[in-house]
Protein backbone atom coordinates (compact mmCIF):
# COMPACT_ATOMS: atom_id res chain seq x y z
CA UNK A 1 0.00 0.00 0.00
CA UNK A 2 2.79 2.40 0.97
CA UNK A 3 4.29 1.90 -2.31
CA UNK A 4 1.34 2.39 -4.43
CA UNK A 5 1.03 5.53 -2.62
CA UNK A 6 3.87 6.72 -2.82
CA UNK A 7 4.41 5.77 -6.53
CA UNK A 8 0.79 7.58 -6.80
CA UNK A 9 1.97 10.93 -5.61
CA UNK A 10 5.19 10.40 -7.57
CA UNK A 11 3.37 9.99 -10.79
CA UNK A 12 0.57 12.73 -10.51
CA UNK A 13 4.02 15.32 -9.51
CA UNK A 14 5.41 14.06 -13.06
CA UNK A 15 2.37 13.80 -14.65
CA UNK A 16 1.44 17.35 -13.63
CA UNK A 17 4.76 18.56 -15.64
CA UNK A 18 3.84 16.68 -18.44
CA UNK A 19 0.42 18.19 -18.83
CA UNK A 20 2.21 21.66 -18.72
CA UNK A 21 4.71 20.62 -20.99
CA UNK A 22 1.89 18.91 -23.07
CA UNK A 23 -0.10 22.56 -23.77
CA UNK A 24 2.24 24.25 -25.33
CA UNK A 25 2.56 21.03 -28.26
CA UNK A 26 -1.64 20.96 -28.11
CA UNK A 27 -1.92 24.61 -28.49
CA UNK A 28 0.24 25.39 -30.93
CA UNK A 29 -1.27 22.18 -32.98
CA UNK A 30 -4.46 23.79 -32.47
CA UNK A 31 -4.11 26.74 -34.41
CA UNK A 32 -1.32 25.98 -36.67
CA UNK A 33 -1.46 22.30 -37.05
CA UNK A 34 2.33 22.09 -36.26
CA UNK A 35 4.31 19.70 -34.12
CA UNK A 36 6.91 22.44 -32.54
CA UNK A 37 9.58 19.96 -32.37
CA UNK A 38 11.71 22.59 -30.44
CA UNK A 39 8.91 22.76 -27.39
CA UNK A 40 11.03 20.15 -25.54
CA UNK A 41 13.76 22.61 -25.49
CA UNK A 42 12.12 25.56 -24.66
CA UNK A 43 11.51 23.63 -21.18
CA UNK A 44 15.25 23.34 -21.02
CA UNK A 45 15.66 26.53 -21.45
CA UNK A 46 13.07 27.40 -18.51
CA UNK A 47 15.62 24.83 -16.17
CA UNK A 48 18.64 26.62 -17.26
CA UNK A 49 17.19 30.01 -16.76
CA UNK A 50 15.97 29.17 -13.69
CA UNK A 51 18.95 28.30 -12.34
CA UNK A 52 20.83 31.78 -13.66
CA UNK A 53 18.38 33.92 -12.30
CA UNK A 54 18.40 31.51 -8.69
CA UNK A 55 22.15 31.66 -8.55
CA UNK A 56 22.79 35.19 -9.79
CA UNK A 57 20.04 37.14 -7.99
CA UNK A 58 20.06 35.28 -5.36
CA UNK A 59 16.22 36.34 -4.74
CA UNK A 60 15.09 33.38 -2.51
CA UNK A 61 17.46 35.05 0.22
CA UNK A 62 16.38 38.44 -0.35
CA UNK A 63 12.52 37.51 -0.52
CA UNK A 64 12.33 33.58 1.36
CA UNK A 65 11.71 30.99 -0.53
CA UNK A 66 7.79 31.12 -1.51
CA UNK A 67 7.78 35.05 -2.71
CA UNK A 68 11.42 34.53 -4.51
CA UNK A 69 10.45 31.06 -5.79
CA UNK A 70 7.14 32.81 -7.13
CA UNK A 71 9.20 36.15 -8.80
CA UNK A 72 11.10 33.44 -9.96
CA UNK A 73 8.92 31.22 -11.56
CA UNK A 74 7.09 34.75 -13.15
CA UNK A 75 10.53 35.67 -14.72
CA UNK A 76 11.01 32.45 -16.06
CA UNK A 77 7.76 32.00 -18.32
CA UNK A 78 7.57 35.35 -19.33
CA UNK A 79 11.25 34.68 -20.88
CA UNK A 80 10.69 31.74 -22.44
CA UNK A 81 7.45 33.29 -23.29
CA UNK A 82 9.24 35.76 -25.46
CA UNK A 83 11.57 33.27 -26.59
CA UNK A 84 8.82 31.18 -28.17
CA UNK A 85 7.31 34.26 -30.30
CA UNK A 86 11.20 34.94 -31.09
CA UNK A 87 11.01 31.16 -32.49
CA UNK A 88 8.03 31.65 -34.53
CA UNK A 89 9.31 34.62 -35.84
CA UNK A 90 12.35 33.41 -37.07
CA UNK A 91 11.59 29.57 -37.92
CA UNK A 92 7.98 29.21 -38.68
CA UNK A 93 6.64 32.63 -39.26
CA UNK A 94 8.22 32.80 -42.67
CA UNK A 95 6.82 29.45 -43.69
CA UNK A 96 3.33 29.80 -43.20
CA UNK A 97 2.23 29.27 -46.35
CA UNK A 98 4.89 26.41 -47.45
CA UNK A 99 3.46 23.19 -47.35
CA UNK A 100 3.59 21.71 -43.73
CA UNK A 101 6.45 19.84 -43.73
CA UNK A 102 9.17 22.76 -44.34
CA UNK A 103 8.11 24.15 -40.96
CA UNK A 104 8.38 20.72 -39.45
CA UNK A 105 12.17 19.85 -40.54
CA UNK A 106 12.17 23.74 -39.47
CA UNK A 107 11.15 22.75 -36.16
CA UNK A 108 13.39 19.94 -35.75
CA UNK A 109 16.04 22.55 -37.02
CA UNK A 110 15.03 24.61 -34.19
CA UNK A 111 15.25 21.91 -31.74
CA UNK A 112 18.82 20.92 -32.59
CA UNK A 113 20.14 24.99 -32.53
CA UNK A 114 18.52 25.29 -28.87
CA UNK A 115 19.95 22.36 -27.23
CA UNK A 116 23.45 23.12 -28.65
CA UNK A 117 23.25 26.68 -28.15
CA UNK A 118 22.56 25.50 -24.55
CA UNK A 119 25.65 23.73 -24.68
CA UNK A 120 27.46 25.88 -25.55
CA UNK A 121 26.72 28.50 -22.81
CA UNK A 122 26.54 26.24 -20.02
CA UNK A 123 28.56 23.51 -21.04
CA UNK A 124 28.20 20.08 -21.36
CA UNK A 125 27.88 18.72 -17.48
CA UNK A 126 25.34 18.68 -15.56
CA UNK A 127 24.40 21.38 -13.53
CA UNK A 128 23.35 21.06 -9.82
CA UNK A 129 20.23 23.24 -8.38
CA UNK A 130 21.05 24.68 -4.94
CA UNK A 131 18.95 22.34 -2.76
CA UNK A 132 19.13 24.06 0.30
CA UNK A 133 16.10 26.43 -1.52
CA UNK A 134 12.99 24.39 -0.76
CA UNK A 135 11.34 22.42 2.03
CA UNK A 136 12.00 18.76 2.38
CA UNK A 137 9.18 18.43 5.09
CA UNK A 138 7.58 15.22 4.50
CA UNK A 139 3.67 15.14 5.89
CA UNK A 140 2.58 12.25 7.11
CA UNK A 141 -0.88 11.51 5.93
CA UNK A 142 -2.93 9.19 7.37
CA UNK A 143 0.24 7.28 7.73
CA UNK A 144 1.81 7.26 4.40
CA UNK A 145 4.53 9.80 3.91
CA UNK A 146 4.03 12.69 1.32
CA UNK A 147 6.46 15.15 0.70
CA UNK A 148 5.94 18.82 0.56
CA UNK A 149 7.12 19.60 -2.81
CA UNK A 150 5.32 16.70 -4.26
CA UNK A 151 2.61 17.95 -3.52
CA UNK A 152 3.58 22.01 -4.01
CA UNK A 153 4.42 20.60 -7.44
CA UNK A 154 0.98 19.02 -8.28
CA UNK A 155 -0.96 21.89 -7.13
CA UNK A 156 1.27 24.49 -9.22
CA UNK A 157 0.51 22.86 -12.50
CA UNK A 158 -3.02 22.01 -11.87
CA UNK A 159 -3.70 25.68 -10.66
CA UNK A 160 -1.72 26.51 -13.83
CA UNK A 161 -3.89 23.93 -16.08
CA UNK A 162 -7.24 25.87 -14.27
CA UNK A 163 -6.05 29.43 -15.45
CA UNK A 164 -4.93 28.02 -18.54
CA UNK A 165 -8.79 26.28 -19.37
CA UNK A 166 -10.55 29.51 -17.39
CA UNK A 167 -8.60 32.22 -19.61
CA UNK A 168 -9.37 29.96 -23.44
CA UNK A 169 -12.98 29.35 -22.11
CA UNK A 170 -14.56 32.41 -20.48
CA UNK A 171 -12.68 35.45 -22.09
CA UNK A 172 -13.01 37.22 -25.44
CA UNK A 173 -9.52 36.54 -25.78
CA UNK A 174 -9.87 32.83 -25.17
CA UNK A 175 -12.76 32.59 -27.28
CA UNK A 176 -11.20 34.13 -30.16
CA UNK A 177 -7.87 31.89 -29.89
CA UNK A 178 -10.90 29.20 -30.12
CA UNK A 179 -12.21 30.49 -33.39
CA UNK A 180 -8.82 31.03 -34.54
CA UNK A 181 -8.36 27.13 -34.15
CA UNK A 182 -11.14 26.25 -36.04
CA UNK A 183 -10.77 28.66 -39.02
CA UNK A 184 -8.62 31.16 -39.58
CA UNK A 185 -10.53 32.89 -42.42
CA UNK A 186 -13.50 33.01 -40.51
CA UNK A 187 -12.02 34.26 -37.35
CA UNK A 188 -10.79 36.88 -39.32
CA UNK A 189 -13.83 38.05 -40.65
CA UNK A 190 -14.63 38.41 -37.24
CA UNK A 191 -12.09 41.00 -37.03
CA UNK A 192 -9.99 38.79 -35.22
CA UNK A 193 -6.15 39.66 -35.96
CA UNK A 194 -4.96 35.82 -36.30
CA UNK A 195 -1.54 36.65 -36.55
CA UNK A 196 -1.78 38.37 -32.88
CA UNK A 197 -3.35 35.13 -31.40
CA UNK A 198 -0.65 32.80 -32.93
CA UNK A 199 1.95 34.82 -31.14
CA UNK A 200 -0.14 34.72 -28.01
CA UNK A 201 -0.12 31.09 -27.95
CA UNK A 202 3.38 30.73 -28.90
CA UNK A 203 3.89 33.17 -25.60
CA UNK A 204 1.52 31.32 -23.39
CA UNK A 205 2.57 27.52 -24.41
CA UNK A 206 6.60 27.99 -23.88
CA UNK A 207 5.71 29.92 -21.11
CA UNK A 208 3.72 26.81 -19.91
CA UNK A 209 7.18 24.87 -20.38
CA UNK A 210 9.55 27.50 -19.39
CA UNK A 211 7.35 26.87 -15.48
CA UNK A 212 7.45 23.14 -15.90
CA UNK A 213 11.32 23.25 -16.41
CA UNK A 214 11.74 25.49 -13.08
CA UNK A 215 9.65 23.06 -11.07
CA UNK A 216 11.87 19.76 -12.39
CA UNK A 217 14.94 21.97 -11.68
CA UNK A 218 13.95 22.88 -8.28
CA UNK A 219 12.55 19.05 -7.30
CA UNK A 220 14.98 17.06 -8.90
CA UNK A 221 17.92 19.32 -8.21
CA UNK A 222 19.84 17.92 -11.42
CA UNK A 223 19.92 19.39 -15.03
CA UNK A 224 21.73 18.50 -18.45
CA UNK A 225 21.20 20.42 -21.95
CA UNK A 226 19.72 17.69 -23.42
CA UNK A 227 16.93 16.57 -21.23
CA UNK A 228 14.41 18.29 -23.24
CA UNK A 229 14.45 15.31 -25.71
CA UNK A 230 12.80 12.60 -23.18
CA UNK A 231 11.09 15.27 -21.70
CA UNK A 232 9.23 16.35 -24.67
CA UNK A 233 8.91 13.47 -26.23
CA UNK A 234 6.73 12.20 -22.86
CA UNK A 235 4.50 14.98 -23.00
CA UNK A 236 4.11 15.01 -27.03
CA UNK A 237 3.11 11.23 -26.19
CA UNK A 238 0.65 12.95 -23.41
CA UNK A 239 -1.25 15.20 -25.85
CA UNK A 240 -1.55 12.34 -28.23
CA UNK A 241 -2.76 10.36 -25.69
CA UNK A 242 -5.55 12.77 -24.55
CA UNK A 243 -5.80 13.72 -28.37
CA UNK A 244 -4.58 16.26 -29.87
CA UNK A 245 -5.41 20.16 -30.09
CA UNK A 246 -7.71 19.34 -27.31
CA UNK A 247 -6.50 21.21 -24.12
CA UNK A 248 -8.39 19.17 -21.28
CA UNK A 249 -6.99 16.12 -22.75
CA UNK A 250 -3.39 17.25 -22.45
CA UNK A 251 -4.07 18.08 -19.04
CA UNK A 252 -5.55 14.05 -18.58
CA UNK A 253 -2.98 12.56 -20.52
CA UNK A 254 -0.27 14.10 -19.15
CA UNK A 255 -1.38 12.97 -15.59
CA UNK A 256 -2.52 9.59 -16.63
CA UNK A 257 0.80 9.43 -18.42
CA UNK A 258 3.38 10.53 -15.21
CA UNK A 259 1.09 7.70 -13.10
CA UNK A 260 1.11 4.97 -15.58
CA UNK A 261 4.78 5.04 -16.07
CA UNK A 262 5.30 5.83 -11.85
CA UNK A 263 3.63 2.82 -11.15
CA UNK A 264 4.59 0.46 -14.21
CA UNK A 265 8.00 1.68 -12.78
CA UNK A 266 7.21 -0.29 -9.65
CA UNK A 267 5.70 -3.14 -9.96
CA UNK A 268 6.84 -4.16 -13.26
CA UNK A 269 10.19 -2.73 -13.96
CA UNK A 270 12.20 0.54 -13.28
CA UNK A 271 14.06 -0.12 -16.51
CA UNK A 272 11.40 -0.80 -18.29
CA UNK A 273 9.54 3.11 -17.51
CA UNK A 274 10.21 4.70 -20.78
CA UNK A 275 8.72 1.44 -22.73
CA UNK A 276 5.70 1.25 -20.39
CA UNK A 277 4.17 4.72 -21.16
CA UNK A 278 5.24 4.09 -24.73
CA UNK A 279 2.90 1.00 -25.25
CA UNK A 280 0.01 2.32 -23.21
CA UNK A 281 0.23 5.03 -25.95
CA UNK A 282 0.21 2.59 -28.82
CA UNK A 283 -2.87 0.46 -27.19
CA UNK A 284 -5.18 3.71 -26.43
CA UNK A 285 -4.56 5.12 -30.39
CA UNK A 286 -5.23 1.22 -31.27
CA UNK A 287 -8.46 1.81 -29.63
CA UNK A 288 -9.25 5.43 -29.58
CA UNK A 289 -6.91 6.72 -32.72
CA UNK A 290 -8.40 10.22 -31.84
CA UNK A 291 -7.09 10.03 -28.26
CA UNK A 292 -8.61 10.15 -25.24
CA UNK A 293 -10.82 12.84 -25.52
CA UNK A 294 -10.28 13.52 -29.27
CA UNK A 295 -14.18 12.24 -29.90
CA UNK A 296 -15.44 15.61 -31.31
CA UNK A 297 -13.47 15.37 -34.00
CA UNK A 298 -13.13 18.92 -35.60
CA UNK A 299 -12.12 20.01 -31.51
CA UNK A 300 -9.12 21.62 -32.35
CA UNK A 301 -8.21 23.53 -28.91
CA UNK B 1 -20.78 54.09 -51.14
CA UNK B 2 -18.40 51.36 -52.38
CA UNK B 3 -16.58 51.69 -55.15
CA UNK B 4 -14.03 48.94 -57.07
CA UNK B 5 -11.56 50.26 -60.02
CA UNK B 6 -10.28 47.68 -62.36
CA UNK B 7 -9.38 45.19 -59.92
CA UNK B 8 -7.26 42.10 -60.74
CA UNK B 9 -6.57 39.24 -58.47
CA UNK B 10 -3.71 36.68 -58.83
CA UNK B 11 -3.59 33.03 -57.67
CA UNK B 12 -0.02 31.42 -57.99
CA UNK B 13 0.18 32.55 -62.23
CA UNK B 14 -3.07 32.05 -62.21
CA UNK B 15 -5.60 35.85 -62.63
CA UNK B 16 -8.63 35.04 -61.49
CA UNK B 17 -10.37 38.88 -62.01
CA UNK B 18 -8.89 40.52 -64.93
CA UNK B 19 -9.58 44.22 -63.94
CA UNK B 20 -13.57 44.72 -62.82
CA UNK B 21 -15.17 47.57 -61.82
CA UNK B 22 -18.34 47.80 -59.68
CA UNK B 23 -20.16 50.37 -57.46
CA UNK B 24 -22.81 50.50 -55.03
CA UNK B 25 -24.84 52.59 -53.29
CA UNK B 26 -26.04 53.32 -49.86
CA UNK B 27 -29.38 51.41 -49.15
CA UNK B 28 -28.73 48.57 -51.97
CA UNK B 29 -29.10 45.40 -52.30
CA UNK B 30 -26.59 44.60 -55.09
CA UNK B 31 -26.34 40.93 -56.71
CA UNK B 32 -23.44 39.60 -58.07
CA UNK B 33 -24.35 36.90 -60.57
CA UNK B 34 -22.68 34.18 -62.48
CA UNK B 35 -21.69 30.57 -62.69
CA UNK B 36 -18.60 28.64 -60.35
CA UNK B 37 -15.63 29.94 -60.98
CA UNK B 38 -16.70 33.33 -62.83
CA UNK B 39 -14.93 35.20 -59.46
CA UNK B 40 -17.84 35.96 -57.52
CA UNK B 41 -16.90 34.71 -54.31
CA UNK B 42 -13.20 35.94 -55.04
CA UNK B 43 -14.67 39.86 -55.37
CA UNK B 44 -16.12 39.43 -51.80
CA UNK B 45 -12.94 37.97 -50.33
CA UNK B 46 -11.46 40.84 -51.77
CA UNK B 47 -13.51 43.65 -50.57
CA UNK B 48 -12.83 41.89 -46.81
CA UNK B 49 -9.19 41.45 -47.03
CA UNK B 50 -9.20 38.02 -47.10
CA UNK B 51 -7.28 38.06 -50.75
CA UNK B 52 -5.33 40.89 -51.68
CA UNK B 53 -5.51 42.41 -55.23
CA UNK B 54 -2.86 42.63 -57.77
CA UNK B 55 -4.00 45.81 -59.05
CA UNK B 56 -6.61 48.37 -58.85
CA UNK B 57 -8.89 50.16 -56.11
CA UNK B 58 -11.64 49.52 -53.75
CA UNK B 59 -12.73 52.49 -52.30
CA UNK B 60 -15.50 52.77 -49.33
CA UNK B 61 -17.07 55.97 -48.05
CA UNK B 62 -14.07 57.73 -49.88
CA UNK B 63 -11.25 55.47 -47.91
CA UNK B 64 -9.21 52.97 -49.65
CA UNK B 65 -9.39 49.43 -48.42
CA UNK B 66 -6.94 48.10 -51.38
CA UNK B 67 -4.74 46.09 -49.37
CA UNK B 68 -5.92 46.24 -45.89
CA UNK B 69 -5.94 43.23 -43.92
CA UNK B 70 -9.50 41.01 -43.08
CA UNK B 71 -9.41 41.89 -39.14
CA UNK B 72 -9.21 45.92 -40.10
CA UNK B 73 -11.79 46.19 -42.70
CA UNK B 74 -14.22 45.06 -40.10
CA UNK B 75 -13.79 47.98 -38.11
CA UNK B 76 -14.87 50.07 -41.24
CA UNK B 77 -18.38 48.45 -40.92
CA UNK B 78 -18.26 45.80 -43.31
CA UNK B 79 -18.70 42.26 -42.96
CA UNK B 80 -19.28 39.28 -44.50
CA UNK B 81 -21.26 35.84 -44.29
CA UNK B 82 -18.98 33.52 -46.20
CA UNK B 83 -19.84 30.52 -48.96
CA UNK B 84 -20.60 27.41 -46.83
CA UNK B 85 -21.46 29.62 -43.54
CA UNK B 86 -18.24 28.43 -41.68
CA UNK B 87 -19.87 29.31 -38.36
CA UNK B 88 -17.63 27.82 -35.61
CA UNK B 89 -19.15 24.57 -35.23
CA UNK B 90 -17.70 23.70 -31.61
CA UNK B 91 -18.87 26.50 -30.11
CA UNK B 92 -22.08 27.91 -28.93
CA UNK B 93 -24.38 29.81 -30.89
CA UNK B 94 -23.92 32.51 -28.53
CA UNK B 95 -20.27 32.09 -28.60
CA UNK B 96 -20.69 32.27 -32.30
CA UNK B 97 -22.43 35.74 -32.43
CA UNK B 98 -20.24 37.05 -29.81
CA UNK B 99 -17.35 36.70 -31.85
CA UNK B 100 -19.27 38.41 -34.32
CA UNK B 101 -18.57 41.76 -32.03
CA UNK B 102 -15.86 41.00 -31.37
CA UNK B 103 -14.22 44.42 -32.75
CA UNK B 104 -17.04 46.57 -30.71
CA UNK B 105 -16.62 47.43 -27.49
CA UNK B 106 -20.00 49.26 -26.70
CA UNK B 107 -21.74 46.58 -24.27
CA UNK B 108 -25.46 48.25 -25.01
CA UNK B 109 -24.47 48.07 -28.42
CA UNK B 110 -23.82 44.30 -28.78
CA UNK B 111 -26.45 44.13 -26.15
CA UNK B 112 -28.99 46.18 -28.50
CA UNK B 113 -27.32 43.56 -31.63
CA UNK B 114 -28.40 40.32 -30.03
CA UNK B 115 -32.19 41.75 -29.59
CA UNK B 116 -32.30 42.70 -33.14
CA UNK B 117 -30.62 39.25 -34.48
CA UNK B 118 -33.01 36.88 -32.19
CA UNK B 119 -35.84 38.94 -33.55
CA UNK B 120 -34.67 38.72 -37.13
CA UNK B 121 -34.31 35.10 -36.73
CA UNK B 122 -35.81 33.76 -33.46
CA UNK B 123 -35.02 30.22 -34.13
CA UNK B 124 -31.60 31.31 -33.03
CA UNK B 125 -32.83 32.62 -29.83
CA UNK B 126 -34.39 29.10 -28.59
CA UNK B 127 -30.79 27.38 -29.81
CA UNK B 128 -28.81 29.92 -27.51
CA UNK B 129 -26.84 27.77 -25.85
CA UNK B 130 -26.63 24.48 -28.53
CA UNK B 131 -23.33 23.78 -30.70
CA UNK B 132 -23.64 25.75 -33.56
CA UNK B 133 -22.45 22.35 -35.29
CA UNK B 134 -25.33 20.86 -34.49
CA UNK B 135 -28.07 23.23 -36.17
CA UNK B 136 -30.04 22.51 -39.07
CA UNK B 137 -28.33 23.92 -42.07
CA UNK B 138 -30.76 26.73 -42.24
CA UNK B 139 -30.27 27.31 -38.61
CA UNK B 140 -26.47 27.76 -39.50
CA UNK B 141 -27.12 30.22 -42.48
CA UNK B 142 -29.10 32.23 -39.84
CA UNK B 143 -26.20 31.86 -37.51
CA UNK B 144 -23.85 33.22 -40.06
CA UNK B 145 -25.80 35.85 -41.17
CA UNK B 146 -26.42 36.90 -37.75
CA UNK B 147 -23.14 36.41 -36.82
CA UNK B 148 -21.79 38.84 -39.34
CA UNK B 149 -24.70 41.27 -37.99
CA UNK B 150 -23.09 41.77 -34.67
CA UNK B 151 -20.86 44.61 -35.55
CA UNK B 152 -23.67 46.80 -37.06
CA UNK B 153 -22.13 47.07 -40.43
CA UNK B 154 -23.22 49.59 -43.37
CA UNK B 155 -21.95 46.80 -45.49
CA UNK B 156 -22.77 43.87 -45.40
CA UNK B 157 -21.65 40.96 -47.93
CA UNK B 158 -23.48 37.41 -48.24
CA UNK B 159 -21.98 34.68 -50.04
CA UNK B 160 -24.68 32.12 -51.84
CA UNK B 161 -27.16 32.18 -48.52
CA UNK B 162 -29.81 30.06 -50.36
CA UNK B 163 -27.17 27.17 -50.80
CA UNK B 164 -28.48 23.91 -49.84
CA UNK B 165 -31.42 24.99 -48.48
CA UNK B 166 -34.66 23.85 -49.05
CA UNK B 167 -37.13 25.97 -50.95
CA UNK B 168 -39.34 27.01 -48.42
CA UNK B 169 -36.38 27.76 -46.15
CA UNK B 170 -34.99 30.21 -49.45
CA UNK B 171 -37.53 32.08 -49.44
CA UNK B 172 -37.98 32.83 -45.76
CA UNK B 173 -34.31 33.98 -45.63
CA UNK B 174 -34.43 36.65 -48.49
CA UNK B 175 -37.43 37.91 -46.90
CA UNK B 176 -35.31 38.60 -43.72
CA UNK B 177 -32.37 39.82 -46.06
CA UNK B 178 -34.93 42.27 -47.63
CA UNK B 179 -35.94 43.23 -44.10
CA UNK B 180 -32.32 43.28 -43.17
CA UNK B 181 -32.10 46.11 -45.86
CA UNK B 182 -34.54 48.17 -45.07
CA UNK B 183 -33.50 48.96 -41.71
CA UNK B 184 -30.13 50.94 -43.39
CA UNK B 185 -27.94 47.95 -44.29
CA UNK B 186 -26.49 47.97 -47.82
CA UNK B 187 -25.97 44.52 -49.01
CA UNK B 188 -24.20 43.00 -51.66
CA UNK B 189 -25.28 39.59 -52.39
CA UNK B 190 -23.33 36.53 -54.54
CA UNK B 191 -26.21 33.91 -55.60
CA UNK B 192 -26.75 30.83 -57.67
CA UNK B 193 -30.45 30.92 -57.79
CA UNK B 194 -30.85 34.11 -60.28
CA UNK B 195 -34.23 34.40 -60.30
CA UNK B 196 -34.55 34.99 -56.59
CA UNK B 197 -31.90 37.45 -56.16
CA UNK B 198 -32.70 39.77 -58.98
CA UNK B 199 -36.25 39.48 -57.42
CA UNK B 200 -35.12 41.23 -53.96
CA UNK B 201 -31.82 42.82 -55.60
CA UNK B 202 -31.77 46.59 -57.30
CA UNK B 203 -29.47 46.25 -59.51
CA UNK B 204 -27.41 43.28 -60.48
CA UNK B 205 -24.06 42.20 -62.06
CA UNK B 206 -22.92 39.54 -64.23
CA UNK B 207 -19.50 37.74 -64.56
CA UNK B 208 -18.09 35.53 -66.37
CA UNK B 209 -14.29 33.65 -65.65
CA UNK B 210 -13.68 37.11 -63.98
CA UNK B 211 -14.80 39.63 -65.82
CA UNK B 212 -17.66 42.00 -65.46
CA UNK B 213 -20.12 41.45 -68.82
CA UNK B 214 -22.85 42.81 -67.83
CA UNK B 215 -25.22 45.44 -65.52
CA UNK B 216 -28.30 46.83 -65.13
CA UNK B 217 -31.32 47.06 -62.78
CA UNK B 218 -32.69 43.87 -62.36
CA UNK B 219 -35.83 44.71 -63.94
CA UNK B 220 -33.91 44.93 -67.09
CA UNK B 221 -31.46 41.79 -66.34
CA UNK B 222 -34.32 39.74 -65.89
CA UNK B 223 -35.98 40.97 -69.29
CA UNK B 224 -32.53 40.57 -71.45
CA UNK B 225 -32.30 37.18 -73.19
CA UNK B 226 -28.63 36.34 -72.33
CA UNK B 227 -29.53 36.38 -68.81
CA UNK B 228 -32.29 34.75 -69.45
CA UNK B 229 -30.61 32.10 -71.58
CA UNK B 230 -28.11 31.63 -68.86
CA UNK B 231 -28.61 32.13 -65.72
CA UNK B 232 -32.57 31.66 -65.59
CA UNK B 233 -32.97 28.89 -67.49
CA UNK B 234 -35.87 29.45 -70.12
CA UNK B 235 -36.86 31.87 -72.76
CA UNK B 236 -37.57 35.04 -72.49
Amino acid sequence: MEIFFTQLTNGLAVGGIYALIALGYTMVYGVLKLINFAHGDLFTIGTYLGLSLLTSLAITDKLGPVAGVILLAVMVMCLVGIVGILLDRVAYKPLRTSPRLSAVVSALGASIVFSNAIMLVYGPSTKVYPHDILTTRVLDIFGLPVPVMRLVILLTSIVLMIALYGFIQKTKIGTAIRAAAIDQDAARLMGINVDRVIMLVFFIGPALGGAAGLMVGLYYGQIKFTMGWIYGLKAFTAAILGGIGNIPGAMVGGLLLGVIESLGAAYISLAWKDAIAFVVLILILIVRPTGLLGERVAEKI
Amino acid sequence: MLEIQNLHVTYGNVEALHGISLTVEKGEIVTLLGANGAGKSTTLNTICGLIRPSKGEILFQGQSLTRMPAHKVVTHKITQSPEGRRVFGILTVEENLKLGSFTSKNKTRIKNSFEWIFELFPRLAERKNQLAGTLSGGEQQMLAIGRALMSNPKLLLLDEPSLGLAPVLVNQIFKTIRQINKSGVTIILVEQNARIALKIAHRGYVMEVGNMVMNGTSASLLEDPAVVQAYLGGNA
